[in-house]
């Protein structure tokens, strides 16, 4: 499996990390040694075996569905960039 | 006469409860001790108001008797926990400005024992790297150094901060994270000791998540007699961590019996590598020889899957990370990219996360979303995480045949210079997790403990790999080792 400069402005789209046209080739080389450091697990049989789920066998605890917090916006918005009127301001979302 | 920064947590809890000392004297100790440091970068965000009025509480507490062991303990904490009103940044640029509006479990447990916090400690960005060197705070710098040599070494990563804080006492004790070795590895290039206990015992509520079924919080400290008083005071079941366990946590202090007659120690054949330097291979031995003469039985074992250990961490860490990481985008919390003109909200996610995220971050990002994309899912993904139920099973089958502790080095190698590894390869450094990153994958706990030097007196460790939910039982086999090796060389004083 190699990773081309095409896949990697691609996943770079996907994580939302904006990687400028010149970085791609070395981004790509990156990426290609560790996931050669990886193909080391297509030499392993897991015929059978169940992908892990969880670290330790529990079962989840259960609660009532109910309300146990809240009314504090204040508190929400503090650490915001910018909140105006109550709410998270972003750029425009939609023309 | 050695300053008060330079006791251990027991010996502080003895001299608060006879009278002897205060917390105020200990914390002012270790303020001075901090504020003389900065050339160790260990320290990134100090709290010295916080402190003395923890301190002043926590003397009003121990006059009246009935105080917990760790009321009055001046502790560092790891920039990865949530502290109220103060900045929590994961050592990243990303969440410059954070301060939260919680508390960590963990640290709402220590303050709730009457611990003290004289601060923020430095950490390798969101607890990637093995070196410290990926912090926006810059590097930390290790206490230890070569000799006479003054090349500025490494203290491990990524509880960095924590590691050389506690080693250059200034602090009694600190808190770390290890999601594949960040307490074990820093605590074995410092001369200290960590544990990471049992997948859950500790909540991970209030620490910023990296790989949420890797990570968990403990201490670092000077002896195995601290980590377990200190491991004890931050452990509890917690309604806001599902994963976080709900059995009783027992006294781990009182399972010190340094009594390991009849134990049976497993010395796993895969841990020994090719290339690994002659004097981590005789610690190794010298370990095991010191294991026997305190009557325990010793046992060649096989934990066929380790190999895979590392490949199979480099998927899953970095998937449940890119998962974990997709939060910071600018709109609740941290940095947000100046927009050019035109910019939608696209362009600020990307620009935000690229201006935010270090080098190191970004990559794992990258590839914990091409491992989860499309079409790769089932060849990387699920593949890891079924070779990591095999080695889970390893260890499960070792355990069932009357095992009761592991023992292996916990780094291929002394501390390095800082600055040494800039242009190796990404997987070169990765590989200094190579002993610890299998105990994360299977959940169990593990404690690295110094147990001698190398050829230039930098400390070197031994990691014992215990039971699920047998820290006690791991404490006291780190207790006998502990005892055993004698380590008590301390850096000299050049910062």
């Amino acid at each position: 499996m190699s990773i081309d400069t095409e896949t990697a402005r691609r996943v770079a789209k996907l994580a939302r990390i904006r990687v400028e046209e010149e970085n791609l080739p070395v981004l790509a080389q990156e990426f290609n040694n560790i996931l050669g450091f990886i193909e080391q697990l297509n030499e392993v049989d897991v015929e059978g075996v169940a992908p892990m789920t969880s670290v330790t066998p529990m079962r989840l605890k259960r609660r009532e569905d109910v309300v146990t917090d809240g009314d504090m916006q204040e508190k929400i918005l503090s650490n915001a960039p910018d909140a105006r009127e109550g709410f998270f301001a972003v750029p425009k979302v939609v023309e | 006469m050695a300053g008060l920064n330079t006791l251990t947590i027991a010996e502080a809890r003895d001299k608060l409860r006879s009278g002897e000392t205060t917390s105020v004297e200990l914390t002012e100790s270790c303020l001075n001790a901090v504020e003389a440091s900065k050339a160790l970068n260990a320290f990134v965000h100090d709290t010295p108001e916080i402190a003395l009025a923890q301190a002043k509480a926590a003397d009003d507490r121990i006059a009246k008797g009935d105080a917990p062991d760790m009321c009055g303990i001046p502790l560092g904490i790891k920039d990865l926990f949530c502290t109220k009103g103060v900045p929590s940044q994961a050592g990243s640029a990303i969440l410059k400005g954070f301060k939260p509006e919680y508390e960590s479990t963990v640290t709402q447990n220590l303050f709730d024992a009457g611990a003290v916090m004289l601060g923020k400690l430095n950490m390798d960005e969101f607890a990637m790297g093995s070196s410290n060197e990926t912090s926006t705070y810059g590097n930390v710098v290790n206490p230890w150094r070569r000799g006479n040599d003054d090349t500025a070494l490494t203290p491990g990563g990524s509880s960095g901060g924590s590691a050389s804080a506690v080693a250059a006492d200034l602090c009694l004790a600190a808190t770390g994270t290890d999601t594949g070795g960040s307490i074990r590895q820093p605590a074995a290039f410092t001369g200290t000791v960590g544990i990471k206990p049992t997948y859950g015992r500790c909540s991970r509520w209030g620490i910023v998540a990296f790989a949420s079924s890797l990570d968990q919080a403990g201490p670092m400290t000077k002896t195995v007699r601290d980590a377990a008083i200190m491991l004890e005071a931050m452990c509890s079941h917690d309604p806001k961590d599902s994963t976080s366990t709900d059995l009783p946590v027992p006294n781990f202090e009182a399972a010190l019996t340094g009594d390991i007659r009849g134990k049976k120690i497993g010395i796993p054949k895969e841990y020994r590598m090719d290339g690994m330097p002659s004097e981590i291979e005789q610690l190794w031995s010298d370990g095991t020889a010191m294991m026997k003469d305190a009557g325990a039985e010793i046992v060649d074992i096989s934990l066929p899957h380790t190999k895979y250990a590392l490949p199979a961490y480099y998927v899953i860490a970095p998937a449940e990370a890119s998962s974990n990481l997709a939060r910071y985008d600018g709109v609740r919390y941290g940095h947000r990219a100046k927009l050019a003109q035109g910019d939608g909200i696209t362009e600020m996610y990307e620009k935000t996360r690229a201006e935010g995220f270090g080098h190191e971050v970004q990559r794992r990002v990258m590839i914990g979303t091409y491992v989860l994309s499309a079409g790769f899912y089932d060849a990387y993904y699920n593949r890891a995480r079924r070779v990591r139920s095999l080695i889970k099973r390893d260890f499960e089958l070792a355990f069932a045949d009357g095992i009761d502790a592991i023992l292996t080095p916990a780094t291929p190698s002394a501390a390095f210079g800082l600055g040494e590894m800039a242009d190796a390869d990404p997987v070169q450094m990765y590989l200094n997790d190579v002993f610890t990153v299998t105990v994360n994958l299977a959940g169990l706990p593990g404690i690295s403990v110094p147990a001698g030097t190398d050829k230039n007196g930098l400390p070197l460790g031994l990691q014992l790999i215990g039971r699920p939910w047998a820290e006690d039982d791991l404490l006291n086999h780190a207790y006998v080792l502990e005892r055993a090796a004698g380590f008590v060389s301390k850096p000299s004083k050049w910062w």
